[in-house]
C-alpha cells in the first residue's frame, strides 16, 4: 500500500497513469495522425503533468513537459502534422519525463537537452538555448485568437449544482465574447421541468489566452456536456462559407451557386481527359478508404461514443431480467391455454425480449483488441531492455468481453507477458544454437469457446523447466518428494505465492510475486488457467473466462426435489445412464460414449438428495475447456431463459453454484458453476471411494 | 449576502485548513465530521455549497452526495468533493452521484478558492 497522505507519492501515481494514457495516444496517433480525440488526450495529459508537476516540486519535469506540450499545441492548432519523427521524440520524451519524476537526481541531462533540440527542430521554433528549461509563461504565446465554442450542458447539469451562467461569465472575462443562446431543444411550456437544462450556447470568443484556458473554464462539465472548441481560421474557409457567415449572402444562395458549378470529375470527363468509368472507380476508392478510416475509429474505446453511467446499464440489465422472468411466467400460463392468438402474442414477446436481452448485453461488450493494443509498447520496451529481439503478434482482437472484465485482465496479462519475455524467450545466440530463428515470438489470441472466452499467451521460448519446478516445490513443501503429478498439475504450482524458479532476480520478474496475483485475479473472475509447455518449443498459458452474462440460455434439470440450471452452451448432449453402468466401480465412474470414455459425477450424491432416485437416470454431457464430463440427474426438464441472480454473501463460498434464478412458477433454481463443480467432483469422488 | 459553506471531513487538520482558507475569503463555514453529521446539519438549511471528503467513517462522501441530491432543497446546490484517489473510478462515481466539481488533494489555498468561486459565483 502506498501512503495516500504523501502528496508527492500521490502525484507520482497520477503521473504514471497520465504517461500511460499519453503513450497509448501517441502510438495510436502514429497510425491515425488525423484523430482529433487522440491529439486531445495527449495534450491534456501533458497539460496536467506540467500543471501538477510544478505544484509538487517537480520543477524540472514541468519545464521539460512544457516544451512537449507546446509542440502538441502547435499540432492541435494545425500548424504542423504529427509525423513519425515527432512521435519518436514524444515517446522518448515521455520516458525522460518518467525519469524526471521517478529519480530526478539520476536523470541524464544530455538526453534531455538532446530531446529539446529535436523538439525545437520539429516545431521549427527558434527557442534559443533549450537546455535552461525555464517555463515560458502562457501569456507569452498570446497573440489574440478567435474561437468558436459550442456548449450544451447535460440535461441534469442544474440538478448537480452547475450554473452555466457562471461559466459564460468566466468566458466573458477572458476577452470579447459574443454569446448566442440556442433554444431549439426547449419543449412546450407545459412539459418543461424547471430542474432540467434545455439550453445550449454558441460563443465566439476573441482572447489572448490559450485554448487550455478556455478548456479550464469547462473543466468540471466537459465529460458530461457537448463541448466543441474550434479555432476560427478564415483562411481555411471556402469563400461561400465566409460570405454566408458574414451574412453577405444567404447560405441557400451559396448552395445554389455551388450546385450549378460542375464537379471536378465531370469537368475532366467533358475534357475527355478521363472516362466516366475511371471517375466512378476513383470515387469508389475514396468512399472505401473513408469507410475504413471510420471503421478504424470505431475500434477506439469509448472516445467517440456516447458516455453512459454504468449504473444505467445495470438498471437496463435488471429490467430486461425482470422482463424475461415475467415472460417465463406468461409462457407457463399460456402453455395450458388453447387460445392461438394469445400464444402467437407470447411468441412475439419472446422474440422481442430475446432481442432486447442480446442488445443490452452487447452494450457492455468491448473488443479485447483495446486491451491487446496496450501491450505493443510493453513488448517493444522490454525487448529493448533485455536485448532480445521479440515480435508480438495477435489474433482474435475482435473477440468481445464485458468491459469491467477487460479492465481487470490488464495486470494478469502484463505479468504473463513479462514472464514470457524474461524467462521464456532466449537470447538470439541461444536461439540460433537451438536451431530456432533469432527473433522470438509472442502470440496473443482470443476466441470464444462455449460459455467461455479463451485468451492465450504463447511464446516459442525454452519452455517451463519441469525438474526445476518440481525441485522448488519440494523445497517449499508444496508437494511430497517423489509425488506423481501430471504436467498440468505441476505447472499449476507456478501460481503459488512466492514461487519462483528463476536463479537470479531481474528487475522484471523472478521475485515470485506476480503469478499468484494472476491466479487470484482470474479466480475472482471465476476463470480458469491452463498451462501447456514443451521443452525447447515454448509455453502457452490459456485463460478461460466466463462471458459474465447476466442472462444465459440454460438447461433446466431436476435432481431429487431440487431444480438446477446449467449453461446450455456448455451442454453437448443428453444420454440415458445404462443400468449396468450404474454399479459402483472401484475407480472412477466412466461412461462409454461412442468409443470415448467420459467420467461422470452423480449430482444426487454431491447434493445428498434424500428422495429415491428415478428409475432411469439421465446424464448430461458437458464440455469444460478441452474435457468432457457427464452429470447424472433425475430428469432433464428442458431449456430455460436464465436470469442470473447473485447469491448472498452467506453463500459466497459455495463454489458449486454461480447464482440462482427464478422459474416461471416463482420457485428458485440454483445455477451450476460447471468449471468449479467438475473440480469439486474430482476431489469428491476419490474421497468417497476411500470411505 | 455572506454565503455559507458546509465543510465535511473526518480529519480535524483538514477541516481547520479549509475553514482558515474560506473564512479568510469572507465565507461562513459550518463544519461536520462525517456524512451523517453533515446530513443533519444540511437539513437545518442555509447552506450554499457543500465541500466534502470522500473517505469517511459512518457515512462516506458518495453516500452523502446521493442523500443530499434526494433532498429537494439540495437539487441545485453545488457539491464539491475532495479526492486523493488517482483512480478515475471514484471520481466518476462521485460525479454520477451528483457532484458538481472536485479538488484533488493536496491542493493549494488559491485552488480551493478558485473552485469555490467557480461554482458559487463571485
Amino acid at each position: 500500500m502506498t501512503d495516500s497522505n504523501d502528496p508527492t507519492q500521490t502525484f507520482r501515481e497520477e503521473a504514471a497513469e497520465l504517461l500511460a494514457d499519453l503513450e497509448t495516444a501517441l502510438l495510436s496517433l502514429e497510425e491515425r495522425p488525423d484523430d482529433r480525440d487522440l491529439l486531445d488526450t495527449a495534450f491534456r495529459a501533458l497539460h496536467t503533468l506540467k500543471g501538477s508537476g510544478a505544484m509538487f516540486g517537480f520543477g524540472a519535469m514541468a519545464a521539460f513537459t512544457h516544451h512537449l506540450e507546446n509542440a502538441f499545441d502547435q499540432v492541435r492548432r494545425g500548424l504542423m502534422a504529427p509525423n513519425s519523427a515527432l512521435i519518436d521524440v514524444a515517446l522518448a520524451s515521455k520516458d525522460h519525463i518518467r525519469g524526471l519524476i521517478e529519480h530526478p537526481d539520476r536523470v541524464n541531462k544530455e538526453e534531455g537537452a538532446r530531446l529539446l533540440d529535436l523538439m525545437a527542430k520539429q516545431t521549427g521554433a527558434a527557442s534559443g538555448p533549450t537546455g535552461s528549461g525555464t517555463v515560458t509563461a502562457d501569456k507569452d504565446l498570446g497573440t489574440p485568437g478567435t474561437w468558436r465554442i459550442r456548449f450544451r450542458p447535460a440535461p441534469d447539469a442544474l440538478e448537480r449544482g452547475t450554473n452555466p451562467l457562471l461559466l459564460l461569465d468566466e468566458l466573458r472575462a477572458m476577452g470579447s465574447a459574443t454569446v448566442v443562446t440556442l433554444t431549439e431543444a426547449l419543449p412546450p411550456v407545459e412539459e418543461i421541468n424547471p430542474n432540467r437544462c434545455y439550453l445550449a450556447w454558441d460563443i465566439v470568443l476573441t482572447t489572448t489566452q490559450p485554448r487550455s484556458a478556455i478548456e479550464d473554464v469547462f473543466i468540471f462539465v466537459v465529460d458530461d456536456s457537448e463541448l466543441t472548441i474550434d479555432p476560427v481560421d478564415p483562411e481555411a474557409k471556402r469563400i461561400g462559407e465566409i460570405l454566408a457567415d458574414r451574412g453577405e449572402v444567404a447560405a441557400d444562395t451559396v448552395t445554389d451557386a455551388v450546385g450549378r458549378q460542375k464537379k471536378l470529375g465531370q469537368l475532366l470527363v467533358d475534357d475527355g481527359a478521363v472516362t466516366e468509368e475511371r471517375i466512378h472507380s476513383a470515387l469508389a476508392e475514396q468512399a472505401h478508404v473513408r469507410n475504413k478510416t471510420d471503421a478504424a475509429k470505431a475500434v477506439v474505446p469509448a472516445s467517440n461514443s456516447i458516455r453512459v453511467p454504468a449504473e444505467r446499464l445495470d438498471d437496463l440489465m435488471d429490467q430486461v431480467g425482470e422482463l424475461v422472468i415475467s415472460h417465463a411466467r406468461l409462457k407457463q400460463l399460456v402453455a395450458s391455454s388453447a387460445d392461438l392468438q394469445i400464444k402467437s402474442v407470447t411468441e412475439e414477446i419472446e422474440r422481442l425480449s430475446n432481442g432486447l436481452r442480446d442488445t443490452a448485453i452487447g452494450i457492455r461488450m468491448v473488443p479485447i483488441g483495446t486491451l491487446f493494443g496496450r501491450f505493443r509498447r510493453l513488448v517493444r520496451d522490454l525487448s529493448q531492455d533485455m536485448a532480445k529481439d521479440v515480435s508480438l503478434t495477435m489474433s482474435g482482437e475482435e473477440t468481445e468481453l464485458d468491459k469491467t472484465m477487460i479492465e481487470r485482465l490488464n495486470d494478469p496479462l502484463v505479468h504473463i507477458i513479462r514472464n514470457s519475455l524474461d524467462h521464456g524467450l532466449e537470447k538470439a545466440e541461444e536461439r540460433q544454437a537451438a536451431g530456432k530463428p533469432p527473433q522470438g515470438l509472442i502470440h496473443l489470441s482470443a476466441r470464444h469457446a462455449g460459455t467461455q472466452v479463451l485468451i492465450s499467451i504463447k511464446d516459442d521460448g525454452r519452455g517451463l523447466n519441469r525438474d526445476r519446478i518440481r525441485a522448488k516445490a519440494e523445497e517449499q513443501e508444496l508437494i511430497q518428494p517423489g509425488a506423481r503429478l501430471s504436467d498440468a498439475d505441476l505447472f499449476q504450482l507456478i501460481f503459488q505465492p512466492g514461487f519462483s524458479t528463476a536463479k537470479a532476480v531481474t528487475s522484471l520478474s523472478g521475485r515470485g510475486v506476480g503469478m499468484d496475483v494472476v491466479k487470484r485475479t482470474i479466480d475472482s473472475l471465476r476463470g480458469t488457467i491452463d498451462v501447456t509447455s514443451t521443452p525447447g518449443a515454448g509455453t502457452e498459458i490459456t485463460l478461460g473466462l466466463p462471458l459474465t452474462l447476466a442472462i444465459i440460455d440454460g438447461l433446466l434439470v431436476r435432481v431429487g426435489a431440487g431444480r438446477f440450471v446449467m449453461p446450455l452452451s456448455a451442454v453437448e448432449e443428453c444420454v440415458e445412464l445404462p443400468v449396468k453402468e450404474d454399479v459402483r466401480h472401484t475407480g472412477r465412474n466412466f461412461l462409454n460414449i461412442r468409443g470415448s470414455l467420459v467420467p461422470f459425477i452423480r449430482l444426487r450424491e454431491m447434493f445428498s438428495s434424500p428422495l429415491p432416485a428415478d428409475p432411469y437416470q439421465k446424464v448430461v454431457i458437458i464440455s469444460v475447456g478441452e474435457r468432457r464430463v457427464g452429470l447424472v440427474v433425475d430428469q432433464v426438464l428442458g431449456d430455460h431463459q436464465t436470469v442470473i441472480k447473485s447469491l448472498s454473501q452467506l453463500h459466497a463460498d459455495t463454489k458449486a453454484f454461480s447464482g440462482a434464478t427464478i422459474l416461471g412458477d416463482g420457485s428458485v433454481a440454483l445455477i451450476l458453476d460447471i468449471g468449479h463443480l467438475v473440480a469439486l467432483g474430482q476431489t469428491f469422488e476419490p474421497r468417497r471411494n476411500v470411505s | 449576502m455572506t454565503k455559507t459553506i458546509l465543510s465535511v471531513d473526518d480529519s480535524a487538520s483538514m477541516r481547520l485548513l479549509v475553514k482558515m482558507t474560506l473564512s479568510g475569503a469572507g465565507y461562513d463555514v459550518v463544519e461536520a465530521i462525517d456524512g451523517k453529521d453533515a446530513l443533519t446539519k444540511a437539513k437545518a438549511g442555509g447552506v450554499h455549497m457543500v465541500l466534502t471528503d470522500l473517505n469517511m467513517p459512518n457515512m462516506d462522501g458518495l453516500a452523502l452526495i446521493r442523500e443530499l441530491r434526494c433532498l429537494p432543497a439540495y437539487k441545485g446546490v453545488p457539491i464539491v468533493f475532495l479526492t486523493t484517489e488517482s483512480d478515475a473510478g471514484k471520481k466518476n462515481e462521485a460525479k454520477a452521484a451528483g457532484a458538481t466539481a472536485w479538488i484533488v488533494k493536496p491542493f493549494q489555498q488559491d485552488q480551493l478558492l478558485g473552485v469555490t468561486r467557480k461554482v458559487l459565483g463571485p
